[in-house]
């Protein structure tokens, strides 16, 4: 027993370890910082980065934390930049509390669609919440009077930030913006995976069916978390409304919703940074690619999703991962 | 009825025409060693499943403290104290041991949904888990991962999360299967330590195991109970013989 007493001192360090910030994070959020400074041509294409990167990390917390697959994730994208496009042209620009009311729009249909995630698993769920994205999209459609249909929605005007700066054509302040909610909705994302609860989604995540016989309420966990999800998705819909000051009904589209998989699978589930850095190499890689050939570039996408599935579990970030173990490893042995 | 702390009223469960379990009465007091024993497909495990709200009874009702748990979801009977291990290890792969159990601490205390603190703020719930798997002997294996973990370590980590729902009924559906007979007498010595106050329904083959550790051993056959008496009377009787226990396992009656 001598043993246990030893070993009980390093329990504590252990959680308290994984809560704290690394350096390879302080590092992440300096690159944005960076690109402003290196890259001040390329600012509207961060700005879809930092969207995107939203986007997807909404979408980790539910099928990397908490083992929900959706197809239909730009249901609350496109809700939330409906809302905030039609709170714009409706008068009232202010860009904080038209995000707010962005994410808490498509917080509501979250929480009424959650009624029904948590009653299916595997392909009906899949199917659901792709049915739920093909509902909307066909009713934007339809609601063309409200949203102007194809044509998109027109004369949405965005005031200036805390009244004072104004929404540039270099894209400035429409970039700091998205970086800034980005960053506050991540820190609340990070609480979050560390609290009981992200290891309450996690332990649904590994074994849904043990969850009840330790006691655990998982239906009411599930639907808690696919509404933040849906919050934080609406959030990011709400973003690319004000800061393209557009709507179009390509914000409620299929591909949208598969475009935020591709970029979660790419940059690595469950992972927290995943999310962020596979929208990066997925937005970079559409603008590069599809400069040289606008039609031919998911082939490259493709090649690229399926290598990183094959040979880098994890994403892109279990593959670094992995990469720097071994070389950790080797260095510590010639040493 | 208050010193009985589980019980069933011709508790039945039929699919199509299959009667799995049938009119099954049975009680089990406060502090009970109880085994529960029969041969395969005589419907122990459907009747564990009934137990806990796996599965809905057909008829009859699930008492537990005196109380009707029979329409009870599964996650508010282990609140109320009804808890089970599985035969087959249903853990948390990619969890490692203290963060199952510290998980499984959290849920009995009711903070499992805060969002807002992290882990490490309820260093109580922390310090419990860890308590729960150094009295397992499982200290030294807190921070591995549970898929990375022995089996006969998997199995232990089962009852630790057992523990953890702090138990006053609890269920061991056959906690040894599997694990080789040299790792099998430790599990044996930590089931047998468990708290006086838990009453425990062993289900078991392993008859060696059985006879050492139940006062009182419930027969079943065919989704029916036998038989219930004590070791000696059940190793006397010549229907369980027959039906069940074989010849070499009467030598340790």
């Amino acid at each position: 027993m001598a043993e246990t007493k030893a070993a009980n001192p390093a329990v504590r360090p252990l959680f308290a370890t994984q809560a704290r910030w690394r350096p390879q994070e302080i590092a992440f959020w300096l690159l944005p910082i960076v690109a402003y400074v290196l890259f001040p041509d390329y600012l509207a294409l961060a700005r879809d980065v930092a969207i995107a990167a939203l986007f997807a990390l909404s979408l980790d917390l539910i099928l990397g934390y908490a083992g929900l697959v959706s197809l239909g994730h730009a249901a609350f994208y496109g809700l939330g930049a409906y809302s905030a496009g039609l709170l714009a042209k409706a008068g009232w620009g202010e860009p904080f509390s038209g995000l707010l009311v962005a994410g808490a729009v498509a917080g509501i249909l979250g929480l009424a669609t959650s009624f029904l995630i948590v009653r299916v698993q595997h392909l009906a769920l899949i199917m659901i919440t792709m049915g739920v994205g093909f509902l909307l999209h066909e009713a934007a459609n339809r609601a063309a009077f409200i949203t102007g249909g194809d044509d998109g929605l027109q004369g949405v005007a965005i005031w200036p930030l805390f009244g004072k700066f104004t929404f540039d054509l270099y894209g400035r302040v429409a970039f700091i913006y998205a970086l800034v909610v980005l960053f506050l909705v991540f820190l609340v994302a990070r609480r979050l995976i560390h609290s009981p609860f992200g290891l309450s989604l996690r332990g649904i995540r590994e074994n849904l069916v043990r969850m009840p016989a330790i006691g655990a309420p998982v239906q009411r966990r599930l639907q808690t978390a696919y509404t933040i999800a849906a919050v934080m998705a609406g959030i990011a819909g709400g973003l690319q409304a004000q800061t393209t000051q557009f709507v179009s009904l390509e914000v409620l589209s299929f591909e949208r919703s598969a475009d935020v998989l591709i970029m979660l699978v790419l940059g690595g589930t469950g992972r927290l940074y995943g999310g962020l850095i596979g929208a990066a190499v997925f937005i970079v890689a559409r603008d590069q690619l599809s400069d040289m050939n606008p039609f031919y570039w998911y082939f490259w996408m493709g090649l690229l999703l399926v290598l990183v599935v094959l040979f880098a579990r994890g994403g892109i970030i279990g593959g670094a991962e992995r990469i720097w173990t071994l070389l950790r490893h080797r260095i510590g042995g010639r040493t | 009825m208050s010193d009985i702390a589980l019980a069933t009223v011709d508790l039945s469960k039929s699919f199509g025409a299959l009667n799995a379990t049938r009119a099954v009465n049975f009680a089990l007091p406060v502090g009970a060693r109880h085994a529960l024993i029969g041969p395969n497909g005589a419907g122990k495990t459907t009747l564990i499943n009934l137990l806990t709200g796996l599965l809905a009874p057909s008829a009859g009702r699930v008492l537990l403290a005196g109380q009707d748990v029979t329409r009870l979801r599964p996650d508010l009977r282990v609140k109320r104290g009804l808890t089970r291990t599985f035969q087959i290890n249903t853990l948390f792969p990619e969890l490692t041991a203290l963060e199952a159990v510290t998980l499984a601490v959290c849920e009995r205390i009711g903070v499992a949904g805060d969002w807002r603190r992290p882990v490490q703020k309820y260093r109580d719930a922390v310090a419990e888990a860890h308590d729960i798997l150094s009295s397992l002997n499982m200290a030294q294996w807190c921070e591995q991962r549970t898929r990375q973990l022995a089996y006969g370590r998997q199995r232990m980590l089962e009852i630790a999360l057992a523990l953890a729902t702090r138990p006053k009924v609890l269920l061991l559906d056959e906690p040894a299967a599997g694990v080789p007979s040299g790792e099998s007498e430790e599990l044996f010595q930590v089931i047998s330590a468990l708290p006086g106050d838990i009453a425990i329904l062993f289900i078991e083959h392993d008859m060696h195991l059985v006879f050492r550790f139940a006062s009182r051993i419930i027969v079943m056959v065919s989704g029916q109970i036998l038989l219930e008496g004590t070791p000696a009377e059940i190793a006397a009787d010549r229907r369980v013989r027959e039906v069940y226990l074989g010849n070499a396992a009467i030598r340790h009656g």
